[in-house]
């Protein structure tokens, strides 16, 4: 095996996620139960008495679906520049600033190859922390990327979606990313290796308009938001109230644009057994 | 079509309309005012090439989404020939937010696909306002593989303010309509030649925007959300819009700065409108140049350079 997943598994997994405090707790946004923090991170972020979903950080997505210290992060060191010289209320560089110092996160993705379950993956998790996962040209290039070394590899690309769309700080570099993640994705899909799209809650905007919608597997997570337009806009389009349900994980499945909902506590499980599957075609579809 | 008149097209228009009273006078008999008509029109000249050298951006939204904008019917009228238009996704409906058919561009063989706007409030209700449904990107990319198969080149014409934000349109998977059409063009044997025409808005524009070649006219607009949209979110006020358009730049010649479009095609004087003829014509004449080049390569090149142009785009740093 390559010399990537060999690495010092303790530098790295100190990394991936940030130091929780004792003594600190959140209400369930669903049962209401106080959880203690370190409960939560304990149980992937997932209430224990009634199963709601909290977000999760990429981290805790890597920890969750990679064998442990298997995992060797890419392209950190890829980051936002200011194409636009770009300003509302504040200048683009200082948000930068900012959201990388408040989510210790260069932007809103980070990659990975590493192992799951015996297969040689590459994992891209986005993380809402960073600008609320919105996709600019980090993003966009480090996806194209990583689907670059899933196509040279000869392996299955998985991607973790958790965003509220495109960045409007980049303009039109924003909305070109739509076009280049799709365009990466277009290699791949001439080759019997699977992409495995998870949509966790919020997938919205340009991302569901892309790269999240084309999985040859699409699943999404309990309760996940998922959606072209945000709620909100809908709502002011039609001049009134959104169905109870409507844009829910469960809603996208009935209409028929997932495979499946996946609970968190089972993600690694079920699509360690859908690469199982996809490989076990795969010597006849080379021949 | 009733005429419309921009706040800073007013001045021309008085001017247009008093020379057209001189000029009656004049007809009718009464000699020694040619001079003055003379005079006129030369002001006129003038303002006109004043007021459009230094069009701010929010001006130029506001001619992108110009009433008497010509549209893609329009224009399919005053290139094309034998045009014949094919309706419907095979699945739901016919969305009449997009036109999509074959005909001859230059006596060649196409397929041509694009948004469709309204003339007034009757019509744009049955167009929605040139914002489709995912039924509608699901019958452009029906006639993009219909065009595949035969071997026709695609022309696609992009106006739109975006994509519907509606119930159907979420339940019926506007986000996968979208972004199938994205990886379908990507991967399309024939050539792809877009032009931005009106407004480019947004994933609803993107959708029938990746080609081989995409032309912007020089008054049309391309951005991520609207300029309203954007400014309702960041500034808290919709009114903000004309700062949201800066901010974003939009315009024809920022994308051509950007090196996100391949060109810029001129417009008459005063818009498309004014003139829209000529801007056919040269419409016709960059797409047909554009396409003699393409059609020289072979499929798999083409599609090569296409996901390498797309691949390349975005601005970072890394270190
Ligand atoms: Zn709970």
């Amino acid at each position: 095996m390559a010399a990537w997943f060999k690495r010092d598994k303790g530098k790295l997994a100190s990394s991936l996620k940030r130091e929780i405090p004792d003594g600190v707790w959140t209400k369930c946004n669903s049962c209401s139960e106080i959880l203690f923090h370190k409960t939560l991170e304990d149980n992937h972020q997932v209430c224990p008495k009634c199963s709601y979903h909290f977000r999760m950080s990429s981290g805790g997505y890597v920890e969750l679906l990679l064998d442990e210290g298997s995992w060797l992060e890419h392209d950190a060191t890829v980051k936002s520049t200011d194409p636009l010289k770009f300003k509302d209320t504040a200048a683009y560089p200082d948000r930068i600033t900012k959201y990388t110092k408040k989510s210790g996160l260069t932007d809103a993705i980070r990659c990975f190859s590493g192992i799951m379950s015996d297969h040689k993956v590459e994992l891209s998790v986005m993380d809402f922390a960073f600008m609320g996962g919105s996709v600019g040209s980090v993003v966009g290039e480090k996806l194209g990327r990583a689907i670059n070394r899933a196509v040279e590899n000869r392996c299955p690309m998985i991607v973790v979606s958790c965003s509220g769309g495109m960045r409007m700080q980049e303009g039109i570099f924003s909305l070109m990313q739509m076009a280049k993640v799709s365009a990466a994705l277009v290699r791949l899909s001439n080759l019997p290796q699977p992409f495995i799209s998870i949509l966790t809650n919020p997938t919205t905007g340009g991302t569901t308009a892309s790269f999240a919608m084309l999985g040859d597997v699409n699943i999404s997570e309990p309760g996940a938001l998922i959606g072209f337009a945000g709620p909100r806009v809908i709502k002011q389009t039609i001049g009134q109230d959104l169905p109870e349900g409507f844009q829910s994980a469960e809603f996208v499945l009935e209409h028929g644009f997932l495979d499946m909902i996946v609970e968190r506590k089972e993600l690694k499980e079920r699509v360690g057994c859908l690469l199982g599957l996809f490989r076990g075609n795969q010597n006849a579809v080379l021949q | 079509m009733k005429k419309h008149t921009l706040e800073f097209e007013k001045p021309l228009r008085e001017l247009e309309t008093k020379i057209n009273e001189l000029e009656t006078i004049s007809q009718s008999g009464k000699i020694g005012i040619e001079k003055e008509i003379t005079k006129l029109r030369r002001k006129l000249n003038k303002l006109h090439r004043d007021t459009y050298a230094n069009l701010s951006r929010w001006q130029c939204v506001q001619l992108a989404r110009h009433p008497n904008r010509p549209y893609t019917l329009d224009y399919i009228k005053l290139i094309t020939t034998d045009f014949v238009e094919f309706k419907g996704d095979r699945n739901f409906r016919d969305d009449k937010a997009i036109i999509a058919g074959i005909g001859r561009w230059n006596d060649q063989p196409v397929a041509i696909i694009g948004h469709q706007k309204g003339r007034g409030t009757k019509d744009n209700l049955k167009r929605n306002f040139g914002m489709s449904h995912p039924e509608g990107y699901r019958k452009a990319l029906r006639i993009m593989k219909l065009a595949e198969k035969f071997g026709l080149p695609v022309i696609t014409l992009i106006d739109t303010p975006g994509a519907y934000p509606g119930l159907g349109a979420e339940e019926r998977g506007q986000a996968s309509a979208i972004a199938e059409n994205l990886m379908a063009m990507a991967n399309l044997k024939v050539p792809i030649i877009a032009v931005v025409i009106g407004e480019g808005g947004s994933g609803g524009a993107l959708a029938l925007g990746i080609a081989d070649r995409v032309y912007m006219l020089q008054y049309a607009i391309y951005s991520v959300i609207s300029p309203e949209g954007c400014a309702s979110i960041l500034y808290r006020d919709a009114a903000q819009a004309p700062q949201a358009a800066d901010a974003m730049k939009i315009t024809a010649s920022d994308l051509l700065e950007f090196g996100i479009v391949d060109g810029l095609i001129e417009e008459p004087l005063g818009g498309a409108h004014y003139d829209p003829e000529m801007a056919a014509s040269v419409i016709s004449k960059t797409v047909t140049d554009a396409l003699d080049k393409l059609k020289t390569l072979n499929p798999k090149k083409r599609i090569k350079m296409r996901i390498n142009k797309y691949m390349k785009m975005g601005q970072w740093i890394e270190n």
